[in-house]
């Protein structure tokens, strides 16, 4: 057991943790320092965070808790005259994988070459798009394991190492963003999060890491993203189109290894005030390039996706939202035909969330509920949040992902035994 | 009470909540305005939160709308997540930010949402009356407003329920001459740089300062639009 390594991680992170927290580390204010004539004051702000989360039933492919870490994450941000620059990193003693964990959350530079562009470049977290924790044309890498085995929400969205390129006209607006070396998502492995495994025929998880073959050459298999926009009378309009690749292993090659085909994505979604609420509207085409015809019973076929959604203030501090989602199969006959063992998939996959969230206490208690139900899938996932306010810089959660279902392979009924409840306490500075 | 001084302002808000054991919680945000939209009484806001940490550096965006019929279009950005949320519009009587003041109070109600009424007239008072038209919509049976015969502002606010019984009262301590040009000329604007609200029946109460107070800096007419959402303007940050 390398626990003692844990605790020493978990010690240094703690050492972090005092020297920011009690210091209040600021560049130094000198009038002789040239840097300081030039760059603002860096402002330095971060967390301690301590989350351990457990199953609420046995997993025979997983350990028994979800979610065992310290974390320290720290940003520094600055800025000149024309230029601003930002890092923020975390650390974190990780019980799961029984390792010291780093991820650069951001990394970038920001400017403003031309009146009219706006330009982004390094490691950034990017989203776009009209769904509430459903995306259709956002194509930029989510992480689904820190989601579901109980992290802050903040972590669902993975950082791109892009370029992102903004130009602001009279006709419409327009975001370019190119990833130069494919960013998959942080999708299920096996390693946190135990997961129908087609190739398997049944449930693994940690014993059966899929191996995978990812597009990595620089430059070569790269993505492209571009969002059109218009807002007219505040209804926001976008045209978006991808290429790039499956976010997420959507095939297998000869050898029986996961790969990421190529993918292109054509959509539109508008926004705006309906009676006392708002609407938002989002369609989609997965154009699945390397299937295009639906005859390639190892590649994913062409998708649409739907969107429709409505969220309103019921009362005080009171929201409410619900969405209905479809993925509808293209060319099903084919993938029926084609269809090499295993359950079949449904033409039509339907899911509603609904969304409830309360403010209490002066706002320093919410509480909220996310849920996810496929009545075509009959399964259903569950997340409900109690998030406290101590005091201003400390805050404590306690939360559950639930996971429910009827047959072992549907999208929310594979994570059946991963159902968790989880609690953390934060203290930012 | 509206705000419209100045074509436009930007300022500093620092709030202190204290509640009836005496704990307190603090506010920091930048706040950006300027007036005009669609319409006459248009405004559009910007408010940037420094502090506490898990808000600072979100953005809230506001196309207010004076028309009673519209609703305001509110916009909230979460840089965390790069995610540009659009707020369903609200209770308007609702906790600003957790503290004493209300949404309300910090945009502004419209005076054509109440029947004002001028019930008393002091040596530096003008005491008004305020009775809302749409009682349904709002908590208070009414309100009087003690409005300085010189400045026109309003120095005291006191909401009460049903039975006279005063449960909310708004005191201005600190009016301050902010010194600006408008078109060219010389102009001083009465603001008010501190207040306080007092909530009576939970007993807490918070005192919001105002200060780096600037009108007419030409903020530029595209400045409240998703692009400095996501990249709150420099006038936002410094």
């Amino acid at each position: 057991m390398t626990f003692s390594r844990i605790t020493k991680l978990s010690s240094v992170i703690l050492l972090l943790f005092v020297i920011f927290s009690e210091s209040h580390i600021y560049a130094q204010d000198s009038e002789n320092n040239p840097i300081e004539l030039f760059f603002s004051q860096v402002e330095v702000n971060g967390f301690f965070e301590a989350r351990a989360g457990y199953r609420t039933q046995n997993d025979p492919f997983e350990k028994d808790e979800s979610v065992m870490e310290a974390r320290f994450q720290a940003e520094f941000f600055t800025y000149t005259d024309r230029t601003e620059f930002k890092y923020k990193g975390d650390v974190w003693a990780d019980g799961i994988t029984e390792k010291g964990e780093y991820d650069t959350r951001e990394a970038w530079i920001f400017f403003r070459p031309a009146g009219f562009t706006d330009v982004k470049i390094g490691r950034q977290v990017l989203t776009w798009g009209t769904g509430d924790l459903v995306f259709l044309n956002d194509l930029f890498p989510k992480d689904w394991q820190s989601y579901f085995i109980g992290r802050d929400k903040e972590y669902l969205k993975a950082p791109s190492d892009a370029l992102k390129a903004s130009f602001f006209t009279y006709l419409a607006d327009i975001d370019l963003i190119y990833t130069p070396k494919f960013d998959p998502d942080r999708y299920i492995t096996g390693e946190h999060i135990s997961h129908w495994n087609g190739n398997a025929g049944g449930l693994t998880g940690r014993d059966a890491i899929a191996a995978t073959d990812r597009p990595d050459t620089w430059f070569r298999d790269d993505e492209l993203a571009l969002r059109v926009y218009k807002n007219i009378h505040n209804y926001e309009l976008a045209l978006y189109g991808y290429f790039g690749f499956w976010k997420r292993p959507a095939g297998r090659d000869a050898s029986g290894i996961s790969i990421f085909p190529e993918l292109n994505v054509y959509g539109a979604s508008a926004r705006g005030q309906v009676g006392r609420g708002i609407g938002n509207i989002e369609i989609a085409y997965y154009h699945s390039r390397d299937d295009e015809n639906g005859e390639n019973p190892f590649i994913d076929n062409s998708e649409m996706r739907f969107l429709i959604g409505y969220t309103q203030d019921i009362a005080r501090d009171f929201n409410a939202s619900i969405q209905y989602y479809v993925e509808y199969m293209l060319n099903y006959d084919d993938y029926r035909d084609n269809l090499s063992g295993g359950p079949a998939r449904d033409e039509n996959r339907h899911v509603i969330t609904v969304q409830v969230t309360k403010l209490l206490m002066n706002q320093n208690l919410e509480v909220s509920l996310s849920s996810y139900y496929s009545p075509s899938d009959r399964d259903a996932y569950l997340r409900p949040i109690v998030h406290y306010k101590y005091t201003d810089d400390i805050t404590i959660d306690i939360g559950a992902n639930i996971f429910l279902g009827k047959d072992r392979h549907t999208f929310f009924s594979q994570f059946e035994n991963n159902t968790n409840i989880y609690t953390s306490l934060r203290y930012s500075f | 009470m509206t705000l419209y001084q100045g074509t436009d302002m930007k300022g500093r808000v620092f709030m202190i909540i204290t509640d009836n054991q005496e704990r307190t919680r603090e506010r920091e945000f930048s706040m950006l305005r300027k007036n005009g939209g669609d319409h006459d009484g248009d405004q559009k806001f910007f408010t940037y939160f420094q502090s506490p940490a898990d808000v600072r550096k979100m953005t809230f965006m506001v196309h207010k709308h004076a028309g009673l019929e519209r609703e305001d279009d509110r916009w909230l950005y979460m840089p965390g997540l790069d995610l540009v949320k659009r707020i369903a519009a609200g209770d308007k009587r609702t906790s600003f930010v957790g503290s004493d003041f209300l949404y309300e109070d910090i945009s502004g109600r419209s005076p054509e949402e109440d029947i004002h009424e001028l019930i008393e007239t002091t040596d530096d008072y003008y005491i008004v009356k305020n009775i809302p038209k749409k009682p349904g919509s709002v908590e208070f049976e009414y309100y009087t407003a003690h409005i300085d015969k010189t400045t026109f502002l309003p120095m005291k606010m006191e909401f009460y329920k049903k039975n006279d019984r005063c449960y909310r009262v708004i005191e201005n301590m600190k009016v301050e001459e902010i010194r600006s040009k408008e078109n060219g000329n010389r102009a001083t604007y009465p603001t008010v740089t501190v207040s306080i609200a007092r909530d009576l029946d939970s007993g807490s109460r918070t005192e919001m300062i105002f200060s780096g107070v600037a009108y007419n800096i030409g903020l530029g007419k595209n400045l409240f639009t998703e692009r400095y959402l996501r990249r709150p303007p420099r006038e936002a940050i410094r």
